[in-house]
């Protein structure tokens, strides 16, 4: 469908249905951190014993996050004297538009897809390495000593983990011989990557939380080392700015994960596909934020010096072994 | 190379790690400590000054306000010292009473270092286990005290409430259920390769510098210096206990992680054997006179506490009110070793050591 529009000639009218896309998309997206945050906090309040937002939206605490970023609207707007300020207004602008950005090579369902990129995967990655930009530009701009700490660490970590994660999916594309995440799913239609590709699957999921700067890697803003890190100096809106980012990538992450390895839209047997794809895409996705939320809740940060350690000696190695594990093994299938 | 500037850091006296009111000022090359200077005092409220205008009776409250994390101690040494100068023998069922009371406190406070301390070291779930099981220990002394922190429960010559009716059975039914707990902590948290990371091998000293530094608790047991006042020199009725003195060689934050945890054991073995021998009935405060006057002289009196020895000395000149108060608090004493510990050491491990000292800057800055 979109691919059709693309190739239509420009016009108020296509002009129009891509406008309404888009906004449809950004309307999901930001149902999701909604309700990412409410089951974040619901979830972990269970895994710890507590109840969780409660108050505010019936007892499941529908719109607390609602009551919470309209707080963080209605906060005063403050920049500290000393900061470079067209920095510091542009920095969470830099870390927020290339979550949206890579959401639209993410192919949903079959026919949900904004971008058909023959590079989707390069696309993604080469993408969302930018956040880090406004990471340490925010780090540095706010003229703050933990902040700049919290900035320096978040560019040592997606340098050391940016390597990783790309190496652990060229085994995929090696079996797929193709970048385009359709192929990508089309190509599991037998079996998911998971089952083929276990190393590969564990490399990602580690690479990937070190992305998100989720705990046990949420390095740059530690709040008990760093107090908050590179946003220590931000409030209200554009500190809003920083956490939209964060969930947004988390969708995102998620959202590549459900892709490259389990299988997208695909059902998780032949005769279940009655379900629509979107069902089966949700699904899994769910399982990977919730995967993530409880890694959360169980893990303690990790320290900034073996954290290099880790990504170089540990997960770098095993990344490249996989790659030519894949390849030998694709071979010697060949020859028979 | 490239030229690298240091950079001052101000860590504190508002910050999440540093439990209070404490300061350190860094000298910071990247994220390596060059130099760190701690700066103490923003709690200090004059506890031993203030002692010197008030009853014996009245300084009580004020060293419940030291280690609000085990109050109970604090009360035991002050009472402890009063009685030590007067010679007050102490009724059989006040003396169980205390017991109990200071080592549910014990587990309290190590309940509470263990969950802060993964707190600090960024896991928030442990924080709320711990918590669930001190809420029950807590909710118990309340019981006892009819307070939940600041207790004010002992009294020179016994203690001021008798436990009511069935709380010696709440306590002997927390034994087991605390047991049980601390193998799903072992589960959760010890066998972690991420928390054995940030602990094994950070803030190693050795026996000797213990020494040197006049640590004590849990500090100096982690080298494996067997001293425990509770075993060396029984005051209260700590004699008739069976329970060993946990000791660990390495004196890293990993031995000191292990020495507290195994020191809740080492507590309920303690506090089973007291709920056993728990006297049916009996007086829970000794004959005192009404207004107390300790005779002209001076004392010194050592117990301790989940933080290692407090000390309390009092010098009398036979009035109502101490010529002279002073406590030897262990966390200020156990700071002691900080600015040697964190040189050199990056800014990562800075909240591993220094939450594996355990401070309580109430008892810090007095």
């Amino acid at each position: 469908m979109v691919e059709d529009l693309l190739h239509s000639q420009p016009g108020i009218l296509n002009f129009g249905i891509f406008f309404l896309l888009a906004t449809v998309l950004l309307l999901v997206i930001l149902g999701f951190v909604t309700y990412a945050i409410l089951a974040e906090r619901k979830v972990m309040g269970f895994m710890q014993l507590r109840q969780g937002p409660n108050q505010v939206g019936g007892r499941w605490g529908l719109l607390q996050t609602v009551a919470d970023v309209l707080k963080l609207l209605l906060k005063e707007d403050t920049i500290p004297k000393l900061a470079d300020k067209p920095l510091f207004i542009l920095a969470p602008v830099i870390a927020f538009a290339p979550s949206f950005i890579v959401i639209a090579a993410i192919p949903f369902t079959d026919k949900l897809q904004f971008a058909d990129l023959n590079i989707g995967l390069l696309y993604y990655i080469a993408i969302s390495g930018l956040t880090t930009i406004g990471m340490v530009t925010g780090g540095w701009a706010s003229n703050n000593k933990y902040a700049l700490l919290g900035g320096m660490r978040a560019a040592a970590q997606m340098i050391s983990y940016e390597i990783p994660l790309v190496m652990s999916v060229l085994g995929i594309i090696l079996l797929t011989g193709s970048l385009n995440l359709n192929d990508i799913v089309a190509a599991q239609e037998n079996v998911w990557y998971i089952l083929l590709q276990p190393i590969a699957f564990i490399v990602f999921i580690i690479a990937s939380v070190a992305e998100l700067n989720r705990v046990p890697f949420d390095l740059p803003e530690s709040e008990n080392e760093l107090v908050a890190g590179f946003h220590v100096e931000y409030s209200g809106f554009r500190w809003a700015f920083f956490m939209l980012a964060e969930y947004v990538y988390m969708f995102a992450m998620a959202s590549l994960t459900t892709v490259l390895f389990l299988g997208g839209w695909l059902p998780l047997f032949s005769f279940l596909d009655f379900i629509p794809g979107a069902v089966w895409f949700a699904l899994k996705f769910m399982f990977v934020v919730f995967l993530l939320i409880w890694f959360r809740s169980t893990f303690p940060r990790i320290r900034a010096d073996k954290l290099m350690e880790f990504a170089w000696k540990i997960l770098l190695p095993i990344a490249l072994a996989n790659i030519f594990l894949t390849a030998i093994i694709k071979e010697i299938l060949k020859l028979f | 190379m490239l030229r690298t500037e240091e950079m001052l850091l101000n860590v504190g006296p508002q910050h999440p790690s540093t439990h209070g009111v404490f300061r350190l000022v860094l000298k910071i090359d990247g994220e390596t400590i060059v130099e760190a200077k701690p700066v103490i005092g923003y709690l200090h409220r004059g506890t031993e000054k203030l002692a010197e205008n008030l009853q014996y009776t009245q300084i009580i409250p004020y060293t419940d306000r030291m280690d609000y994390v085990s109050a109970m101690t604090n009360n035991y040494v002050i009472c402890h010292a009063v009685e030590t100068m007067m010679d007050i023998k102490v009724p059989e069922r006040a003396e169980y009473l205390r017991v109990i009371a200071m080592e549910l406190g014990r587990v309290a406070s190590h309940l509470v270092w263990f969950g802060t301390y993964l707190l600090d070291l960024g896991a928030t779930s442990p924080l709320l286990y711990a918590f669930r099981e001190r809420e029950m220990i807590i909710n118990m002394l309340n019981e006892l005290s009819g307070a939940r922190l600041t207790f004010n429960y002992m009294r020179v010559g016994g203690v001021k409430w008798d436990a009511p009716e069935g709380w010696i059975d709440k306590v002997r039914e927390f034994v087991p259920y605390m047991r049980e707990q601390l193998k799903g902590y072992h589960t959760l948290v010890t066998g972690n390769e991420i928390f054995m990371n940030r602990v094994k091998g950070i803030g190693t000293y050795t026996k000797e510098d213990a020494l040197n530094y006049s640590l004590s608790g849990a500090n100096l047991r982690c080298t494996g210096v067997k001293w425990d006042l509770r075993k060396d020199e029984p005051y209260s009725i700590y004699d008739r206990f069976d329970f060993n003195v946990v000791t660990r060689e390495t004196g890293d934050a990993w031995a000191r992680y292990h020495c507290r945890l195994d020191e809740i054991v080492e507590s309920l073995k303690i506090l089973e054997q007291a709920c056993e021998q728990f006297p049916a009935e009996g007086e829970i405060l000794a004959k005192v006179p009404k207004i107390i006057k300790a005779p002209k002289g001076e004392a010194f009196v050592r117990i301790e506490s989940p933080r290692g020895e407090i000390g309390c000395y009092i010098a009398s000149d036979g009035k109502k009110e101490p010529y002279r108060l002073k406590f030897r608090r262990p966390s200020f004493y156990n700071l002691q070793i900080l600015p040697k510990l964190l040189e050199g050491e990056t800014i990562a491990n800075l909240i591993s050591i220094l939450g594996a000292v355990d401070i309580i800057l109430g008892e810090v800055d007095g």
